[in-house]
């Protein structure tokens, strides 16, 4: 992989306790944090660090009742108005019958949407390669990964900030 | 901070690290499988070979050669299908209505039961579509697709074609949360085939991880996918065997028209899937030496949903027992006393001692706690399931309104031949399965170390 020249500063926590201080600590210390690598989902790593919560709900939403309409349009049309049939000599469109394929629709289409657009927001593909800052952090550590380039600090100072909050490491990663 | 329960068992026993699972549940997708596997995963390729001869005779000659008649249309064809689905029910109620309800300890064994939940419904669906004959055909036919003939559109009435949307679906979405499940999974143990300097390996695991990083911001996200995925989840695997159990409600014929169906079908697939989740897993947990994440807590709580599901499907036995005696119907009543005296007392009976007898047993701690009762009764619930399946289907079309119509049916080699296929396939790919995925949730298992382990911090 050819060099970006992008240099970044890597704590190492052991702990998802520590880790959750060490965040906390950073962050006051006026550092801007690139991204933290854990090996599971951390609690409460999302609001020390600042995200926003997450709108793939509301995608879920939208495409489920996308699914609905589908749904219901498809059999409306299709037994009401493109080909009627009697059957049994009910009416051609009687809503309880329709209920299934339109529930079963919408909870699809809802669950691929959602997913599909999982997928596109955190980029992720099958022929992606992530950077890694360190392979420990899918094993057992959790890894904080700190832009030099974002940052006022010089390299020692964030080092010291890292290890007095916790860090049990403190790599230099180049990409 | 973690608050530790004195009062629960611990969910992980061994005082194991972080690291620790990493390392045992990698372990049996990095190394060479042990004797045990190759003879089990040969026996299941010997099952699904003879399965495959019997399928492919019957794709070539046609559905003649399985035992129905004209009085009994259906019969181990549609038995094994519900079956079948009805075990595929249990890995979805695990990993989706237990996350909603907070339960931890299906971390442990919400992978294998998902899996067995997939493999289970690729089985049920082969009777399907081998009953409608023409392979080619069938499966197409069977979806809303402009056709030839006017359009002429499927019948949005008939609740065969629902179970088309509702096992489909199920099928779709469990395979969906089963894969956004593995994906964490598959990045540790490409980041272990790269510290090992396996590259093959790592290339392979990083496709398959979709370049998982876990970053933060993706976790927060996983997480809201996984929650949302739960919560539609919850709702489909009730609809699934409601809608199977409207296949044969929705009809008039004495026996099945029964509005309890759908919440009995339901508790019977639970119990079913329990079990069946019990005989895979006390086997896998030896095999991979995995009796510090699967304990035998683990094994008492499941049965504890067993006893609880096998009661209400006990309930419902007789209470369908009473409704047809208190409701009059002659036809109906005659229908449920034919099941219990007729000609096909004994699986009616077996039913009735596999099904609600067996299961009791299970409110005393020694026998719940003991994995070799718990292996065998596990074995005998679902036999006691094929047998409900086979009592209400049959039973209740054998004795038809014209005593001249009367009929037994006699399965056929290619009965049993196709039953054998589905064993066959299920094995083979839980087998598979246990060979190349990680049997066990790492992530998740690795978030509960803390504040689950004997492991005292």
């Amino acid at each position: 992989m050819s060099s970006t020249g992008e240099k970044f500063l890597v704590g190492i926590f052991d702990d998802e306790d520590i880790l959750l201080h060490g965040v906390e600590g950073v962050r006051d210390k006026g550092v801007k944090i690139h991204e933290v690598y854990t090996p599971f989902p951390v609690h409460g790593l999302d609001e020390v660090l600042g995200y926003k919560r997450s709108r793939l709900p509301i995608a879920a939403f939208l495409f489920g009742l996308a699914g609905t309409i589908l749904a219901l349009t498809m059999q409306i049309w299709m037994l009401g108005f493109d080909w009627p049939m009697i059957i049994g000599g009910k009416n051609f469109v009687s809503l309880p019958p329709f209920i299934p394929v339109t529930f079963e629709l919408t909870v699809l289409l809802s669950a691929l949407g959602m997913v599909a657009t999982f997928f596109i927001v955190s980029d992720m593909k099958p022929y992606k390669t992530p950077r890694s800052y360190d392979l420990r952090s899918t094993d057992d550590k959790h890894v904080m990964a700190i832009d030099l380039a974002a940052n006022k600090l010089s390299k020692e100072e964030i080092g010291q900030i890292l290890k007095a909050n916790g860090a049990s490491e403190v790599n230099e990663k180049n990409f | 901070m973690q608050a530790t329960s004195s009062v629960r068992e611990s969910l992980i026993t061994g005082g194991k690290t972080v690291r620790d699972v990493s390392e045992d549940i990698s372990r049996h997708v990095e190394n060479k499988p042990n004797r045990l596997w190759w003879i089990a995963f040969s026996f299941s390729l010997l099952l699904l070979g003879f399965g495959f001869y019997c399928l492919s005779a019957l794709l070539w000659e046609g559905i003649g050669l399985w035992g129905l008649n004209k009085t009994v249309g259906w019969a181990w064809d549609i038995t094994n299908f519900v079956w079948w689905v009805g075990i595929g029910h249990a890995g979805t109620l695990i990993s989706a209505i237990l996350l909603l309800f907070r339960q931890k300890w299906r971390m442990s064994i919400n992978r294998a039961a998902e899996a067995m939940t997939i493999f289970a419904v690729i089985c049920a669906a082969t009777f399907p579509l081998a009953h409608m004959g023409r392979l080619w055909i069938g499966p197409i036919w069977s979806l809303p697709l402009p056709n030839t003939f006017g359009s002429l559109w499927v019948n949005f009435n008939s609740p065969l074609l629902w179970d088309v949307f509702a096992i489909s679906t199920y099928f779709t979405v469990s395979l969906v949360f089963w894969y956004i499940g593995l994906i964490p999974d598959f990045a540790v143990i490409r980041d272990r085939a790269t510290r090992m300097g396996s590259k093959t390996r790592a290339a392979i695991y990083n496709a398959l991880s979709f370049g998982w990083d876990g970053a933060a911001k993706t976790w927060m996200r996983y997480e809201s996918v996984a929650l949302i995925l739960a919560g539609l989840s919850t709702p489909l695997v009730l609809s699934v065997h409601t809608i199977v159990s409207f296949d044969f409600a929705t009809s008039v014929v004495p026996g099945w028209h029964t509005t309890i169906f759908p919440p009995y079908f339901v508790a019977g697939a639970i119990f079913s899937g329990f079990a069946m989740v019990l005989t895979l897993l006390i086997v896998t947990r030896k095999v991979f030496k995995l009796e510090d994440y699967i304990t035998i807590y683990h094994i008492e709580l499941m049965n504890i949903v067993i006893i609880i599901t096998g009661s209400i499907v006990g309930i419902a036995y007789i209470t369908e027992f009473f409704v047809a005696w208190y409701g009059m119907v002659p036809a109906e009543f005659y229908a449920f006393y034919n099941r219990a005296t007729g000609p096909y007392w004994w699986a009616y009976w077996s039913m009735m001692t596999c099904n609600v007898i067996s299961p009791q047993l299970f409110w005393f701690k020694k026998i719940r706690t003991n994995i070799v009762a718990t292996f065998v009764l596990s074995i005998i619930v679902n036999i006691g399931m094929w047998f409900e399946r086979f009592v209400i289907i049959v039973t209740s079309i054998h004795r038809d309104y014209l005593p001249s119509s009367w009929s037994m049916f006699y399965p056929t080699l290619y009965d049993v031949g196709e039953y054998v296929f589905t064993f066959g396939l299920f094995f083979t790919a839980f087998f598979l399965f246990a060979k190349f995925f990680p049997v066990i949730n790492m992530a998740e298992v690795k978030s509960i170390i803390k504040s689950s382990s004997e492991k005292k911090h």
